[in-house]
């Protein structure tokens, strides 16, 4: 099995799956073109997350890293749970292969949209409405596609499986050349 | 709990008269075909006769075959190999945009040596239309290369047609028919196509064999040069297990299609009625009724490929889908994209392949155990959450 025992039992069982109606913020993130989209819920008391819950369209590795999330940040105060990142929760998960590291592990940036929308209305007082996660973090110097590493200065291919690559425009992932579409933020690619 | 195989476009089992008729030649039967002793002539005359089960499959001469490591080498052979035998009347090729990447990817190869290429499209069953072949065809137009059957998506296409079209312009024409030889009855000379790409292990041979078939007088270019098998089109030592394999799983295939197909095909018109009527907003892909007779493939709105295999799997069921997540590649299918559907339709992709031996209570197991997963998945996706509150309005 490519996935870990503890990913196929949080993708199996996922916690805290579901919609809070009257939820204090929403984040989304991800695109129908990677084929994973997270939204998160979030329900604040104390500056603490009371609950957590969450929806997710997307790989076996998409709904067990949202799962986790969820179980990592509730009962956590905001700070920590802006402290989780996309790379603890892999760990937390006991490791995902390396090609669903990058398109499928967004649950911490869809957590913090979830946040900033609960951070933002305190201030505005305006509804909580999906928020879309900022850009998402890049791991500096790995393949997408495989398990290779990209030598420093050579960020147009990978030498591991022979694939010409290309920094995406929009959100600075590195993406297959000539593909027309970025597999990280589905925005079009520059001819 | 029950076992149910619908994977047949990854692989099918080996039939147990293919495995039989190979065994000599993984042990005392080690002989070279290119030696002149006995032990080398012992295997040359076993060379010799799968190629002529081979040839007899798809109405050949035993001289038109040559042999090959995959359906793949074979796709690539006759792209790369005629494209360059022939460049001398022109540097252009025509393929269709549901063709397999061993397909695409060497026209794309041959676009860096100073080759062009015309796609055409397909229509939402998947299917080519032989008039914008033609209208594709240029004066230096050397190649046209359609599939005979697409494994995704089941659907066949009308390359007697296209054959047609090519051969009135003086054009050849390459049929990659790695989904459909074995399966539906091929003749190349009805077809009236050039060459065809064919591989056991789509009929219950081994894999690691495959052919190409091309009509006699077509020059080629090989791929691998070195030494004269192959008649020089191909050299290497004779993978000889695998070839007599190839040959066994053939002659089997020719006198067993037709019985294959009539036990198949209600079981996939079953499946296909079923899992639409079962289970809400879901779209058959490809052809209703020119289709492959085992194949049976669905996109299902609202969940992703991936999840939805790993939990039928985890009820005994193996499948395969298009879909993104499950792809190296991390591309949804670019046939499904070619036939009109959209990216979150096109991630919900399911294929059922039906291998030999399929029986109805493999079918009711499959229909049992689906629906609840698809709304299992469904019930933690954001798309569908959105799509029950647009409809509720």
């Amino acid at each position: 099995m490519m996935y870990s025992d503890k990913v196929m039992d949080h993708f199996q069982n996922p916690r805290n799956v579901g919609v809070i109606a009257d939820a204090d913020g929403i984040g989304q993130v991800g695109n129908p073109v990677c084929g994973d989209m997270m939204t998160f819920y979030i329900k604040v008391k104390d500056d603490r997350l009371e609950d957590v819950k969450f929806q997710t369209f997307g790989c076996g590795a998409a709904i067990a890293v949202s799962s986790m999330v969820s179980e990592m940040a509730k009962g956590k105060t905001l700070d920590e749970a802006m402290a989780i990142t996309n790379s603890l929760v892999a760990e937390e998960l006991g490791g995902l292969p390396k090609n669903k590291l990058h398109c499928s592990n967004l649950g911490a940036d869809a957590l913090h949209a979830a946040i900033e929308n609960y951070r933002l209305r305190l201030k505005t007082g305006g509804k909580a409405a999906p928020a879309a996660a900022a850009a998402h973090e890049h791991e500096e110097g790995a393949c997408p596609y495989c398990e290779g590493t990209l030598e420093e200065g050579q960020k147009g291919y990978c030498g591991a499986c022979q694939v010409d690559l290309e920094e995406c425009p929009s959100c600075g992932g590195i993406t297959k050349k000539g593909d027309g579409v970025c597999i990280h933020c589905g925005k079009p690619l520059r001819a | 709990m029950r076992k149910t195989y619908f994977d047949h476009i990854a692989a099918a089992p080996l039939h147990p008269q293919a495995l039989k008729a190979m065994l000599p030649y993984l042990g005392e039967a080690y002989g070279n075909p290119q030696s002149l002793h006995s032990a080398g002539q012992h295997a040359a005359a076993a060379v010799d006769a799968a190629r002529e089960e081979v040839a007899g499959l798809i109405g050949a001469a035993s001289d038109e075959i040559t042999f090959t490591s995959s359906g793949s080498e074979a796709n690539n052979f006759a792209v790369k190999g005629l494209a360059r035998a022939y460049q001398a009347r022109g540097r252009h090729i025509v393929v269709s945009a549901v063709e397999h990447l061993s397909v695409l990817n060497p026209v794309k190869s041959l676009e860096k040596l100073g080759f062009s290429s015309t796609t055409v499209p397909v229509d939402g069953t998947g299917l080519v239309d032989p008039a914008d072949v033609e209208k594709a065809l240029r004066k230096d137009t050397v190649l046209v290369s359609v599939m005979t059957a697409n494994s995704e998506v089941g659907t066949l296409e009308p390359v007697a047609e296209i054959a047609n079209v090519c051969r009135a312009r003086n054009v050849l024409f390459h049929t990659d028919a790695v989904a459909a030889a074995g399966a539906v009855p091929l003749d190349v000379r009805e077809l009236g196509v050039d060459a065809l790409s064919l591989a056991g292990d789509q009929f219950y041979g081994p894999k690691g064999s495959a052919a190409l078939f091309l009509k006699k007088g077509t020059r080629i270019l090989p791929l691998v040069e070195g030494g004269i098998q192959e008649n020089g089109r191909r050299a290497g030592t004779e993978n000889v297990a695998a070839i007599v394999g190839l040959g066994r799983a053939a002659a089997i295939a020719r006198a067993e299609m037709a019985d294959r197909a009539s036990r198949l095909e209600p079981l996939r018109d079953l499946l296909i009625e079923e899992m639409t009527r079962r289970v809400g907003h879901v779209v058959l892909t490809g052809h209703r009724t020119r289709r492959l007779p085992h194949h049976a493939s669905f996109c299902v709105e609202f969940v992703e490929g991936e999840g939805m295999l790993l939990l039928l799997d985890m009820q005994g069921v193996s499948a395969s889908s298009g879909s993104a997540c499950t792809s190296k590649s991390l591309k949804v299918s670019h046939v499904l994209l070619a036939m009109g559907l959209d990216h979150a339709l096109a991630q919900g992709s399911l294929i059922f392949s039906l291998i030999d031996g399929t029986v109805r209570e493999d079918v009711d197991h499959l229909l049992d155990v689906f629906p609840p997963i698809v709304e299992r998945l469904r019930n933690m996706s954001p798309l569908y959450t959105q799509f029950l509150k647009e409809n509720s309005r």
